[in-house]
């Protein structure tokens, strides 16, 4: 953002998945070859922009022609030809385009046309470091409105308008939320964001944060004064350190803005944050396991009532809200809660974001309108299965969620009509399964999660799900009998009614909704031992492939117990006697001769 | 406090709005089952077997931890409700070695209670079972976390009632167990030895080692009497077989203690039967002990007193009481030092 | 590009009392700060050790068992020294699905150790987490600092080697 505009603006994908698909030498590399050649751009980084799956990318915009393209797949060679190219001599790269801003047909551009972007209408637009940036976009103006012209109740009435529902899971009506915390008696109270994203496969709050945490920030300054809370804490996960780190810039700067503080937006309110790194416990999502982590003890939960609203934090009314739900307000704020409406069905407003993953062909953010049906949001935004497999499931709602069939796809994003179907809403976690995924060992996965993620203080969820994973782990190993699944239902039932807090009342689920969509698959376990996805041990053969095998010998190599034999350049064999499964010739075979069955 | 008005299974009570639901069943005579629970302690919730029905409430609520609230009406003994008692107590077999035959706690022990009433008999679960070593690593407590259920009293009550800390919860979920940092033996831990865990032990997880093996519950009697140890007051149950205390107790919220006790209440009762015990004064005669009557002793006081103070006036006699007195008897002896001898020369062993 | 820098962590010896004074001056004042402080604490020292823990309960007034019973709870915490890199091998969802458990396997097999041990020569320890976050890049690991992402079993080898080859980094 220099003084004299460049024609081209670069701007680099820069969250934790661009990074990890090496995002780091693409911006060393840029950055030299700036620095020593003369080309018309200015850098910039961003968050992610939602395609994980063709990271690392950068968005070329022209500012003379105003229009952009966005190149993915990157890597140090390929950005200095990108730079050759497209910035010295005026030609795109079609091969490398992952879309065109004039073109939303062209490439993947429908990956981003068919969403529609509230809570992420800045992350990978706009440089997260950057508070001007966020102003230039129209930052702050939604606090500066809430904390100037509009009385603490005038925004809670305005949320409530919204029809805005807590984004972390449990789906409970914000400005109801944010009512209770004004009304509770006290002089000092609390507001917290729950950044303590744990669900594997949820990455959606993590992107927002390294994306845009000033949009979360200011949500907290505005929720703050509508709930007359003066000290804010943002709960965040060790594990995303580069989050922690925007948020840590984002706030200093803020401090220096005045727009923490005493006195904020020139108003005698004050404001102040405190960021809070979580230890590496899942079940600190939960409102009161989160407080008691950030009281500095064992993040075990407590029965409610009594509310947070009313006994939280220390004892005071606390009010906490998910990354997703308060990145939203100042939209809401800006817009009004009735354009917030406008999106979504009967009872469940506005948007959603997605995490796609799994077998999905376009891995990343998908921010839909409630009420999209999963199908638009797999198939349309995902692109569909990896490979052109067919699709066998989604997980939807991470350990606490179920895993849906393909007859559920046309299911709309709806609070009422995801829990009906078994699963939940979640935090928005969507794992694609194809025919590789096995049922039973996705259910057992779960639930190791959970146990291994219990905190131990009730019954039910300490040895209630241990005893369940142990079941599906017997049915997996191929030792399962029949009456096995009918003892997990009813102990599913009891764990569900008995449990102390969500962890373990919904730990069940991917469970109760497998054997209810996906029985099949148990019964192919238990009674006829097969695992027909190819995936528990136990339960399968491996095979080669005679006519297609070159005899190379990776896999008599790699083998550790020495089960498979051949001649070199002669199709080699699999000794099922000695092979443990353990599937490393697989992975290692260059012709995929290698099969499991 | 504000009365409130509730129903309980059908019976409508009236109750004031600090009682938890349970308290004010108990009250009225409705016992819910229960484990975590101890009168002593904050409530906890987390074993689950209090859990009730409440009209309108977002799932089933622990009644130990739960206020009462004008109008509520609430189920403790539904169908579902028992099946649910029921699987805990059967997911807690699971995990637990029942050899109640030789369990020093079998007849007093909340886990055996719950699963009589419920008639579990086996637990149809099958699974992992944690082997924890026996802790026996002092004279006094011993530690079986085989048999713990993590209801957390024992962590609670040193922490909320004794100030002390020497457990916590040690790891999570499964793995998860009370335990001191570091896996110390109690020597090394700040523990006063008290014996409050073991007392708020419901199962035999922890137990004290002078009684183990002395008497079954009902072997014994109980004789209620005062602590002598000190001026407190604190009411103990003496357990007596075939004429011999072999453990004492403290009713629970009964009298000034409330339950709790000292290390020297609760396991300083050696005294009584011991050898080296005086049964009657000595009197030192030509640089020996000499066995004597009360008469005899008390008169020879009495005249070396007289004595003393005749020679040497009031203040030559001075006068030192016992903590293991009572108050009455301490005023009776600052009575006597004051009024009968005149001095002023009393003092008691509380202050060395 | 801080991110990428392989910062070879220097742990203060246990012996060496200053940085946990240090650490201990900053939350002086701050409530609830058990958390922050063993974090930051573990950073400085690279685990919990008992001796360390029993100085920081007796000046910041904590007992020593909830200190024990609250780095016994989380996963972060260790109490015992750990090697050079520390490789976390994400066993999220996605991960999961794209087969971890090869991952894991694999680095079992080339290094020779089993999951939560470090090799003999302290240059790794091994170590299984939950969803980094970054599913589209399944499956993940992450060895010190750097994430690799897309793995195949395959390429595991030439990644640990690359941690031998690299000249020592001197920090200043």
């Amino acid at each position: 953002m220099g003084e004299e505009r460049t024609r081209y603006k670069l701007v680099l994908g820069y969250g934790t998945c661009g990074i990890a698909a090496g995002a780091n030498a693409v911006k060393t590399a840029l950055e030299e070859a700036v620095e020593k050649g003369s080309y018309d751009v200015d850098l910039d980084i961003a968050g992610c922009m939602g395609y994980c799956f063709k990271e690392p990318i950068i968005e070329v915009t022209d500012r003379e022609r105003d229009y952009s393209v966005v190149y993915g797949d990157l890597d140090a060679k390929k950005v200095l030809q990108v730079l050759e190219e497209h910035i010295l001599n005026g030609r795109v790269i079609e091969e490398w385009v992952v879309r065109k801003s004039d073109d939303p047909s062209f490439g993947e551009g429908d990956f981003l046309a068919n969403q529609h972007r509230i809570v992420l209408r800045n992350c990978g637009r706009i440089n997260p470091e950057s508070i001007d940036e966020y102003i230039a976009v129209g930052g702050y103006q939604a606090a500066r409105k809430a904390l100037t012209q509009m009385t603490s109740e005038e925004v809670i009435d305005e949320v409530s308008k919204s029809g805005l529902r807590g984004r972390g899971g449990a789906g409970f009506p914000t400005g109801t939320k944010w009512g209770f915390a004004r009304k509770a008696r006290g002089e000092e109270k609390y507001l917290v964001c729950n950044a303590d994203e744990g669900d594997p496969g949820a990455f959606m709050d993590r992107s927002v944060l390294e994306g845009d945490p000033h949009s979360v920030i200011e949500g907290m300054i505005i929720a703050g004064y509508a709930i007359g809370a003066k000290q804010g804490y943002i709960y965040c996960r060790a594990e995303y350190p580069l989050a922690l780190k925007r948020l840590e810039i984002a706030i200093d700067h803020l401090h220096q803005r005045g727009y923490l503080g005493k006195g904020i937006f020139g108003t005698d309110w004050d404001f102040d944050i405190k960021i809070k790194k979580g230890a590496g416990a899942f079940v600190c999502g939960e409102e009161t396991a989160l407080m008691a982590s950030i009281e500095g003890r064992r993040g075990m939960p407590n029965p409610r009532p009594p509310f947070p609203a009313n006994e939280g934090l220390w004892r005071k009314p606390t009010n906490i809200n998910n990354v997703e739900t308060l990145a939203a307000v100042p939209w809401i704020i800006s817009h009004g809660g009735d354009k917030y409406a406008e999106l979504g069905t009967e009872k469940s407003k506005g948007t959603k974001v997605f995490c796609l993953a799994g077998k999905v062909r376009r891995s990343g953010l998908a921010e839909v309108p409630m009420g999209y049906t999963l199908r638009q949001v797999i198939f349309d935004v995902g692109g569909g299965v990896r490979e052109g497999k067919e699709f066998k499931a989604v997980q939807m709602g991470g350990p606490s969620g179920g895993c849906l069939p393909a007859e559920l796809l046309d299911t709309p994003v709806d609070y009422e009509a995801i829990t009906a179907t078994g699963a939940i809403m979640g935090s928005g976690g969507m794992i694609v399964a194809d025919s590789s995924t096995c049922m039973v060992d996705l259910a057992r996965y779960f639930l190791s999660f959970t146990q291994e993620e219990s905190c131990g203080k009730c019954v039910p969820c300490r040895i209630g799900t241990k005893r369940m994973l142990e079941i599906l782990t017997r049915i997996c190993e191929g030792k399962g009998v029949p009456e096995d699944m009918e003892k997990l239902q009813t102990l599913a039932a009891d764990i569900k009614a008995a449990s102390l807090c969500a962890l373990g009342g919904t730990a069940p689920n991917p469970v109760l909704t497998t054997l209810k969509y996906f029985r099949n698959e148990y019964e192919d376990h238990i009674l006829r031992h097969k695992c027909t996805a190819g995936v528990c041990p136990a339960l399968i053969t491996l095979f080669i492939n005679e006519e297609t095998c070159t005899g190379c010998g990776a896999c008599l190599k790699v083998c550790p117990t020495g089960a498979i034999s051949g001649e070199k350049k002669e199709p080699h064999k699999i000794d099922p006697e000695l092979c443990i499964r353990c599937k490393l010739c697989l992975s290692r075979c260059p012709t995929e001769s290698i099969w499991a069955e | 406090m504000e009365e409130i008005k509730i129903n309980i299974n059908g019976r409508d009570i009236v109750t004031s709005a600090d009682r938890t639901i349970m308290e004010a069943a108990r009250d009225h005579g409705i016992e819910i089952p229960n484990l975590c629970y101890e009168e002593r302690l904050e409530p906890y919730g987390s074993c689950r077997i209090c859990l009730v029905e409440v009209e309108g409430a977002r799932g089933l609520l622990p009644s130990c931890y739960t206020r009462v609230t004008e109008g509520m009406v609430i189920r403790t003994n539904t169908d579902e409700l028992h099946r649910i008692r029921k699987t805990i107590i059967e997911l807690l077999l699971s995990d637990h070695p029942v050899d109640c035959m030789t369990c020093e706690r079998a007849g007093n022990c909340k886990l055996q209670d719950l699963a009589y009433e419920y008639g579990v008999k086996k637990s149809p679960f099958e699974g992992e079972v944690h082997v924890y070593d026996i802790l026996a690593d002092n004279p006094l407590i011993e530690r079986d976390y085989n048999k713990c259920v993590l209801c957390g009293r024992c962590i609670r009550i040193c922490r909320e009632v004794q100030g002390v800390g020497v457990y916590d919860f040690v790891n999570r979920g499964f793995k998860a167990v009370p335990g001191t940092p570091y896996g110390k033996p109690l020597q090394e831990t700040p523990c006063e030895f008290c014996g409050q865990c073991v007392s708020t032990c419901p199962t035999g997880a922890i137990t004290s080692i002078p009684s183990k093996g002395k008497g079954r519950i009902w072997q014994v009697e109980k004789v209620r009497t005062t602590c002598t140890y000190c001026g407190c007051g604190c009411q103990i149950d003496l357990h007596v077989r075939e004429g011999k205390v072999v453990e004492v107790s403290s009713p629970v919220m009964v009298g000034p203690g409330e339950g709790n006790l000292c290390v020297k209440g609760r396991y300083g009762y050696g005294f009584i039967d011991h050898p080296d015990r005086l049964t009657s004064p000595l009197i030192r005669k030509k640089g020996k002990l000499v066995e004597a009557s009360w008469e005899e002793a008390l008169d020879l006081v009495a005249r070396s007193i007289r004595k003393a103070v005749d020679t040497s006036g009031p203040d030559s006699v001075a006068f030192l009481t016992s903590a293991r007195c009572t108050n009455e008897e301490n005023y009776l002896m600052q009575k006597l030092a004051r009024a009968a001898v005149g001095t002023n020369n009393i003092d008691h062993c509380a202050r060395l | 590009m801080e991110e990428g820098c392989n910062h070879k962590h220097r742990f203060a010896s246990v012996d060496d009392l200053r940085p946990l004074e240090e650490i201990l001056k900053r939350y002086e004042k701050e409530k609830g700060a058990l958390i922050p402080l063993l974090q930051e604490t573990q950073e400085a020292y690279g685990y919990l050790d008992e001796k360390i823990m029993r100085m920081l309960a007796k000046k910041a007034g904590y007992q020593l068992s909830q200190i024990y019973g609250v780095a016994t709870f989380y996963t972060q915490f260790r109490l015992q020294p750990i090697g050079e890199y520390l490789i976390k091998v994400c066993h999220g969802t996605a991960c999961h699905v794209a087969g971890a458990d090869l991952i894991t396997e694999e680095v079992c097999n080339q290094l020779g150790i089993k999951e939560k041990e470090t090799t003999p020569d302290g240059k790794f320890t091994l170590e299984s987490v939950m969803c980094v976050g970054a599913c589209s890049l399944s499956p993940i690991m992450i060895v010190g600092e750097d994430t690799h992402g897309k793995l195949k079993p395959t390429a595991i080898k030439k990644i640990l080697k690359s941690y031998y080859g690299e000249p020592k980094e001197e920090d200043e």
